[in-house]
């Protein structure tokens, strides 16, 4: 058993849900007791769908475990086709009804229905969302790709990845096409996200595949290059350096002159991390925890595209921890692999960031400690589905990435002005920089008190000490504060005097 | 509307109402289980926490529930079951002691632990009650410990309020003699809306007023036959049974939604200590006349309107016979998960004649009836109301009504404000 309180991922039922509702002319029958229709809100509010999961549950309660519910499967099966007349069934169990075994894959098989029926047997009590996702689009590439007969052409590819409730994908796949149309590369096909199962028959039409996610996407790839011999990208397009060594990639297997388009600047972020405002941003402390590609991607956009300092990195995607590892030493630090967010919390508490890089849970973890936080992975709550063109992939994402990263921060000119007039009274503890006036109210615990009650029994302030402490401005005084104790603490000191707190300051600037 | 099997309808009538004809499906049910309960159950017990003990999609359903967390660390959990309890390799009992353990270790302002069983921990047999005297034991006296089902395949949505408060009865202390003759009143209220109801039965001379939940753990009431209850929610079957066990008398009531529904509620209390008329009407006129006003300013949007309900929350019987009564709303259907005919006999006998009400779902086939009936406004769930308002209805999120305080006079404004909002927005949009 495993204590949560919160978890990074549903169960694996919930990633074949997000293949189902990506895909047309697919309905996914469902051996579930009452209640896991909740799962259809995560759609219909988070993603604000206008039509209803195609999903039939079969709601089977407890009085039914003593008689059939295998025939309230066969009944609901056969009542979903009826109605709903997809071109394929899939058909699977919830955490609960693998507990009873029904079998929902040989009790369909027995109806004969006039439609390809696919199981997917999705291990509840083993795996989670991400990888029920990525089983139950491999399932369905293996069971409709078909060798093609017709000529294929080089200048084509295939999008593999995007599923409904993804983190900006439907605006990746905007990104991506226009991306490869501007290399004269066709978009042969985009699976799951809007194909049928027709379509994905027709995926052996294109040359490779371009793997947008690795997490939904790897599996998949992997089969179509054993089976096809199709080869796959291997570089996720987020950021300025990760998108054009992915035009690089792409130009290779296309065949294609990559410079002309990476000859123009296509993306912002390059003059704007350069412009003098910017020169704030050196060095910022920023902690990453998102899913494997989202967090390896921020990583070395925040060291090299925007000059901060990474001071943490994880993720929750186990599937992929090896490659978060690798990532992690090459920026120093030990990858923080987990879905306990209470150990990122703490995680985020010992190394003090400037800017928090996660999912919604870190953006919660954030406001709790007063810190700017940019969402940059799922999971994400319904303001994180924004209604402007907001991708992550290409020129255009990484414009959006600086935008959105830069905001949370206190701005270049800001940070001047509140240094300046920092006992002005507009410009205390308690009035936050105006345009995060929202977060700034619903602070509660600052990072500075909290690291002050863990040091409680160290050494104490003086009192001139601790007033010119307070003419720190308020959102760096946490970490001078606790740099200055573990610097008492390391000496020895009893009494932290106002030449401790320069000694200290001097000690540990960067 | 080929998809009718009723029963041959009666003619229904304000006395004999409680045979109402009503639409019995079994199918897909788009409604929440009991564990949802929680949300609102850990607001109003602020000392206790709940550890399900359940799936994955237990824990995912709590934060999407919750809507996606608000609080950084609530006082809710899941002991997630894994392949490793299932086949035997970790013994579950181990398993959940040393899990409980690590929680009171973290949180020791917690006084009152509920272990809340799930669809899995059922089927897998885990008996959480044997789990929760052992535990209780081991933690005594700081920590009570207790069990209830908020599973799926036994409850639907508000029911798990039903287990949880028919869990804590065998907890309500024997009244001293001197305790005799109080008032209990049953099922969560905002304290806000208690406040209220307790100032106006003190002013009837009722005293003596408990209520279960209780604000904190240590406030259990004391329950004995001199205590007779009211219910203040639709959903407390098994509660009312438990208390009527104790000797407790029940006080047949409508339920205090709407100006008319408080006025019945409270009347049945002073009824129970012989107030007065002439005072019972000094004292609730102030309220009846607010609560007349408030609802006017949203009667002009409401009446002659068509009212769909899909079930959710059993309080859709009480939402259509205020919404019909008072702001003039017309009934296409009221669906309710569970029909409680007993705690409901006033409520349905309010209804008007030939009410279409309809019990459990097939949420399909109700749908069909609702595109045939195109009605102006539908109370429904929130997995289907954006698709909905994408074809067009305008709906209302029945699961606010469990969440906002509506109850009480001061309140039956908001209550038809919440139903108004969606169609005077409509009319707002240009877009």
């Amino acid at each position: 058993m495993q204590l949560a309180m919160w978890t990074y991922e549903g169960p694996p039922h919930v990633g074949a849900m997000r293949i189902a509702t990506a895909m047309e002319g697919l309905h996914y029958v469902l051996h579930a007791p009452q209640g896991d229709t909740y799962a259809d809100l995560l759609f219909t509010m988070i993603e604000r769908d206008t039509q209803r999961p195609p999903v039939t549950y079969t709601t089977f309660q407890a009085r039914d475990l003593g008689s059939d519910t295998a025939e309230i499967f066969k009944q609901s099966a056969r009542d979903a086709y009826e109605r709903f007349k997809p071109e394929a069934l899939l058909v699977g169990a919830s955490c609960t009804a693998e507990l009873i075994q029904d079998d929902p894959g040989g009790l369909a098989r027995t109806l004969g229905l006039p439609v390809p029926v696919i199981p997917v047997d999705l291990p509840s009590y083993q795996k989670k969302e991400n990888w029920g996702a990525a089983e139950t689009l491999n399932q369905l590439v293996r069971a409709f790709a078909v060798r093609s007969d017709k000529p294929v052409s080089r200048l084509s590819c295939n999008l593999l990845g995007p599923t409904a409730l993804g983190f900006r994908h439907r605006d990746d796949v905007t990104e991506l096409t226009n991306l490869l149309g501007a290399m004269g590369i066709e978009v042969n096909m985009v699976a799951p996200l809007g194909a049928s199962p027709a379509d994905l028959a027709r995926l052996p039409e294109a040359a490779f595949n371009v793997v947008m996610y690795p997490e939904t996407a790897g599996a998949t790839a992997q089969y179509l290059k054993r089976r096809f011999d199709m080869p796959f990208t291997t570089t996720v397009p987020i950021g300025v350096g990760a998108t054009r060594k992915f035009i690089r990639e792409v130009a290779d297997l296309a065949g294609v002159d990559p410079d002309p388009l990476l000859a123009t600047e296509l993306s912002r972020l390059p003059w704007y991390s350069r412009s003098v405002d910017s020169n704030y941003l050196t060095g910022k402390r920023v902690f990453i925890f998102a899913d494997a590609t989202h967090a390896i991607a921020a990583a070395h956009i925040a060291r090299d595209e925007l000059g901060f300092k990474v001071v943490g990195l994880g993720t929750y995607t186990r599937e992929l921890a090896r490659e978060v590892r690798q990532e992690a030493e090459s920026f120093g630090l030990e990858a923080l692999i987990t879905d306990d967010h209470l150990e990122v919390e703490d995680a985020i508490q010992a190394v003090q960031p400037e800017l928090v890089l996660g999912t919604q849970m870190e953006r919660h973890i954030a406001k709790r400690f007063g810190i700017g936080c940019a969402v940059i992975s799922a999971p994400m709550h319904v303001q994180d589905f924004p209604a402007r063109y907001s991708p992550q992939m290409g020129f255009e994402g990484a414009n959006v990435i600086f935008d959105s990263w830069v905001h949370p921060l206190t701005m270049g000119l800001e940070e001047h002005l509140l240094g300046m007039f920092r006992d002005d009274f507009e410009f205390s503890d308690e009035v936050a920089p105006s345009h995060l006036a929202a977060e700034g109210e619903t602070r509660t615990t600052s990072i500075g008190t909290a690291a002050t009650a863990a040091a409680a029994d160290a050494a104490s302030w003086a009192p001139d000490a601790e007033k010119e402490l307070k003419k720190i401005p308020f959102f760096v005084r946490g970490k001078a504060r606790r740099n200055t104790e573990s610097y008492a603490a390391e000496l020895g000191l009893a009494t932290i005097t106002l030449e401790t707190l320069y000694d200290a300051k001097a000690h540990f600037s960067r | 509307m080929n998809v009718f099997n009723r029963t041959a309808p009666a003619s229904p009538t304000a006395t004999d109402a409680t045979d109402m004809p009503v639409l019995r499906q079994r199918g897909q049910r788009e409604v929440f289980c009991g564990l949802t309960g929680i949300v609102w159950l850990h607001r109003k017990i602020q000392d206790a926490f709940f550890l399900v003990v359940g799936s994955r999609t237990c824990a995912h359903l709590m934060q999407s529930a919750a809507g996606v967390m608000i609080f950084a660390e609530p006082r809710f959990a899941t002991a997630i079951i894994d392949d490793r309890d299932l086949a035997g390799l970790a013994d579950a009992n181990e398993e959940l002691d040393r899990i409980v353990a690590r929680l009171l270790a973290r949180r020791p302002d917690i006084k009152m632990l509920f272990l809340v069983g799930s669809c899995p921990s059922e089927v897998i047999k885990l008996d959480l009650s044997k789990a929760a005297e052992r535990l209780s034991k081991a933690f005594s006296p700081d920590v009570r410990i207790l069990n209830y089902s908020g599973s799926g395949i036994e409850t639907t949505f508000t029911q798990g309020e039903d287990a949880c408060l028919a869990a804590m009865v065998p907890d309500c202390g024997d009244p001293d003699p001197a305790a005799d003759d109080r008032l209990l009143v049953v099922g969560t209220l905002a304290d806000m809306v208690e406040d209220q109801f307790v100032r106006l039965l003190n002013a009837m001379g009722i005293d003596k007023v408990d209520f279960l939940p209780p604000r904190n753990s240590r406030e259990i009431p004391a329950i004995g036959p001199g205590t007779r209850f009211l219910l203040a929610q639709p959903f407390l079957t098994e509660t009312a049974r438990l208390l009527e066990q104790r000797g407790c008398t029940y006080l047949p009531a409508p339920f205090p939604l709407g100006s008319e529904g408080t006025t019945g509620w409270l009347k049945a209390a002073a009824g129970a200590w012989n107030v007065d008329d002439g005072v019972f009407d000094r004292v609730t006129q102030p309220g009846r006349q607010r609560a007349a006003k408030a609802v006017s300013l949203y009667k002009q949007h409401l009446a002659g309107k068509r009212l769909f309900l899909f079930p959710d929350s059993q309080l859709e019987p009480l939402m259509a016979r205020f919404l019909s009564r008072e702001a003039g709303m017309k009934l296409v259907e009221v669906g309710t998960p569970y029909l409680h005919r007993q705690h409901l006999a006033a409520e349905l006998a309010m209804l008007p004649p030939g009410t279409m009400l309809s019990e459990g779902q097939d949420v399909d086939k109700q749908l069909d009836r609702c595109h045939a009936e195109k009605p102006d406004l539908v109370v429904c769930g929130l997995g289907l109301a954006n698709p909905l308002e994408a074809e067009g209805y305008a709906t209302k999120w029945s699961i606010e009504l469990v969440f906002t305080p509506v109850q009480g006079y001061e309140q039956a404004g908001d209550l038809a404000e919440l139903f108004a909002r969606p169609l005077t927005r409509r009319q707002r949009l240009k877009v």
